[in-house]
């Protein structure tokens, strides 16, 4: 198994926001976590990415073999874990280039692997590139600064493609995409999938599901998944909103 | 650049502050105090010409008259200047013909350093005059340079060599009444080094000089004098270190920069001089004096500093454009860590037609750390159609140090144009942790985000320069965030 979370439980500010999260994730599968605003989606997101802002009070995750909450942020990520971010931030005077050479030399000096020399990576670029239909002007240029929406989330699956981590965490990058770019991006992810990585999608909607098939649909309701299922379900959630859920978790738990 | 200065900056990124040692000279160290005994005395030890006994003199009469500023945003404790030992030389000034004749005790530290002399000979393109305390010691290229008419010599050669130059242009820039530290200096100076390029000479290498302060509780006096000529060009590099003290240890040097028509003085300094520790114990009190005088029509100055060290730092390079269409440039990096001070900045002064300036100044702060900005663009009556832009940012790392902006302006001619930008920003979390979740750790992540703010004045670096300026920030600010 690839991820494994048992149980979590995650505060912040005092406030618990997940309360006893389980859920079990194999390499190959795509998860679907859907859910109303306020529900601990992006929490459960951060928190596997390690924001230290969050104070785990209960719970495990186990990500390959490992306790994945003793590990720092960067050495998740040098670990196979990424994380697309809802709202990417604007780092100005690194350039992409620049951000995205030091993370794949770091990472690969974590698995004991030698430095890409500059022609290796700039041809690994041109070619990830092509993914997400990437400008060419936009990888030169500081990390997301003046980028427009869409292509700041173009720019955190080009990110994806070039680190190629086993676990993707996409937290709502369908939020603020147009039709052609939730299109060209959605296609990006689908052509990153393979049987050795996984890929938990972060959504409100189906629409990026029209794509992106999840093998599994959970529904976050109240920091508890209350619902798990196929591909179907979120076809169901589209069309019947999550009004019936919480009802139909009122009753069991009443 | 090269694999052996990869290595060398690799060895200063992996250490704390490894400067931290104290070479094992016999050193000739005056006594403790000033008085014009010992003014005589220095003057005396250095043979020098009766014209700058007399110069000193005049300067130490001067100071005396004169109160120590306390204008500048930093604190620190009274420094007692009879308390200080005004001259330290090694004992024996062996005359070289090459190298390998120097002290291999001297060497060592050299080596230590990571600027063997040879190496540097060898590898780059780069004449060094090494500064070992107050006297130079060894000085390399000579011959290349002197076939094109170049001198590049310590102070104390150029005195013994070349009076009528010292005499011709010494305290022309910063006159011995300039302020308190300069004229402190103008009394009690060791040495320094001196440049002359001839009229229409290209300076074919970078000239560069490491400083090194080595005997306790001895302060640093230093003197710098570059002239180029008519229509003459040179790049200067100035990089230092000093090893660890808990004293504090003063300096005070003086630079004077002089352009003649169409010439061009490109300096360039970075500074990392021992800070003190993380609880703000020991580190230098640097007050230093640099300006140029844009003296030539068509002429240029540029500074470009990289400032990380100090426990103090007042300084503030400076441009006169005297000359008609003359150019001034002021490109500053400072940086603050844990309780380090800096009131650093720049005068632009335009006395001539058609003069510009610009001043592109970014201050980091982190730690405890105090950071000011202290900048004066003067437009005098008759320089009609100057030019100035100004660019002050400020980064803050952390929430408990201080960024502060003085920019003075000055213009009384209404021809003038003068832009003046500010920033102030944050290295904020988000960034950190977006940094983290790529694999980068928090350090390298803050390196990252400071060289892209500093960006801008590395670029006016010399290579391997901007490289070394680059790790330097990396590791001034280990830490210092989390």
């Amino acid at each position: 198994m690839l991820l494994e979370i048992k149980n979590l439980h995650a505060k912040v500010e005092g406030k618990e926001i997940l309360k006893g999260i389980n859920l079990n994730i194999n390499e190959g599968e795509v998860h679907a976590i859907m859910g109303p605003n306020g529900s601990g989606k992006s929490t459960l997101a951060q928190v596997l990415a390690g924001r230290e802002d969050y104070e785990i009070t209960e719970g495990e995750v186990i990500y390959n073999g490992k306790n994945l909450l003793e590990l720092s942020p960067e050495d998740r990520a040098r670990e196979g874990i990424f994380l697309a971010f809802q709202y990417p931030v604007e780092i100005p005077g690194v350039s992409n280039t620049n951000l995205l050479k030091t993370a794949m030399n770091e990472i690969r000096k974590y698995r004991g692997q030698e430095a890409l020399d500059a022609m290796e990576f700039l041809t690994l670029l041109k070619e990830k590139m092509k993914i997400v239909e990437l400008d060419q002007s936009l990888i030169n240029r500081s990390v997301n600064e003046g980028f427009s929406g869409g292509e700041k989330k173009k720019n955190e699956i080009f990110q994806m493609a070039v680190l190629e981590p086993q676990l993707s965490i996409l937290d709502e990058t369908d939020s603020g995409l147009d039709i052609d770019a939730l299109r060209i991006v959605a296609n990006g992810i689908t052509k990153l999938k393979s049987d050795k990585n996984a890929i938990i999608v972060v959504t409100h909607y189906q629409r990026l599901l029209n794509y992106i098939i999840p093998d599994f649909v959970h529904v976050l309701y109240k920091g508890q998944i209350i619902k798990s299922g196929g591909k179907d379900l979120a076809l169901e959630l589209e069309d019947k909103g999550y009004d019936w859920l919480k009802v139909d978790k009122f009753q069991v738990t009443g | 650049m090269s694999i052996t200065e990869q290595k060398k900056i690799e060895e200063i990124a992996n250490a704390d502050y490894k400067y931290g040692f104290v070479t094992d000279i016999d050193a000739i160290t005056l006594p403790k105090g000033l008085s014009e005994d010992i003014i005589i005395k220095i003057s005396e030890i250095k043979n020098e010409p009766k014209f700058l006994l007399e110069w000193r003199l005049k300067a130490f009469r001067h100071w005396q008259t004169m109160v120590e500023p306390d204008w500048a945003n930093i604190h620190y404790q009274k420094i007692d200047y009879q308390d200080i030992s005004y001259y330290s030389a090694p004992k024996e000034k062996p005359k070289l013909n090459s190298l390998d004749e120097v002290d291999p005790k001297l060497r060592e530290t050299f080596e230590k350093l990571g600027i063997s002399i040879d190496e540097q000979k060898r590898l780059s393109n780069v004449a060094v005059d090494a500064v070992f305390d107050s006297v130079s010691v060894a000085t390399s290229f000579k011959e290349t340079l002197s076939d094109l008419g170049i001198i590049f010599c310590s102070f104390s050669d150029a005195v013994k060599n070349h009076p009528d130059l010292i005499k011709k242009y010494l305290g022309t820039v910063v006159p011995y009444t300039d302020n308190f530290f300069a004229t402190l200096n103008s009394a009690v100076f060791s040495d320094g080094s001196f440049v002359y390029i001839p009229k229409g000479v290209r300076c074919p290498m970078e000239l560069s000089t490491y400083f090194r302060i080595n005997a306790a509780n001895t302060g640093q006096f230093e003197r710098t004098l570059i002239i180029a000529d008519e229509g003459a060009y040179v790049s200067y590099l100035e990089g230092c270190t000093a090893p660890r003290r808990d004293e504090n240890q003063l300096h005070a040097a003086v630079v004077e920069l002089i352009t003649l028509d169409n010439a061009e003085i490109k300096y360039s300094t970075v500074q990392n001089w021992y800070p003190g520790d993380k609880d703000g114990k020991g580190g230098i009190f640097n007050f230093v004096t640099k300006r140029g005088v844009a003296r030539g029509i068509n002429s240029k100055i540029s500074w470009t500093q990289v400032e990380t060290g100090s426990a103090i730092t007042w300084k503030y390079p400076s441009c006169i454009l005297q000359g008609d269409n003359s150019v001034g440039e002021f490109h500053s990096v400072a940086l603050t860590n844990n309780y380090q001070q800096a009131d650093t900045g720049t005068k632009m002064i335009h006395l001539g037609k058609n003069t510009s300036s610009t001043i592109i100044s970014k201050g980091i702060s982190a730690g405890k750390s105090n950071n000011s900005y202290r900048g004066l663009v003067k437009v005098t009556k008759k320089a009609d159609n100057a030019r100035n832009f100004s660019q002050c940012d400020s980064l803050l790392i952390g929430d408990k140090c201080g960024a502060h902006t003085f920019p003075y302006l000055d213009i009384n001619n209404s021809s003038a144009q003068v832009e003046h930008e500010a920033t102030t920003s944050k290295i904020g979390e988000d960034q950190i942790f977006y940094l983290n979740q790529r694999g980068i750790s928090t350090d390298d992540a803050i390196g990252l985000i400071v060289n892209g703010y500093c960006k801008e004045v590395f670029k006016k670096l010399p290579m391997e320069f901007a490289v070394e300026a680059q790790k330097l920030l990396g590791i001034s600010l280990e830490g210092s965030v989390g």
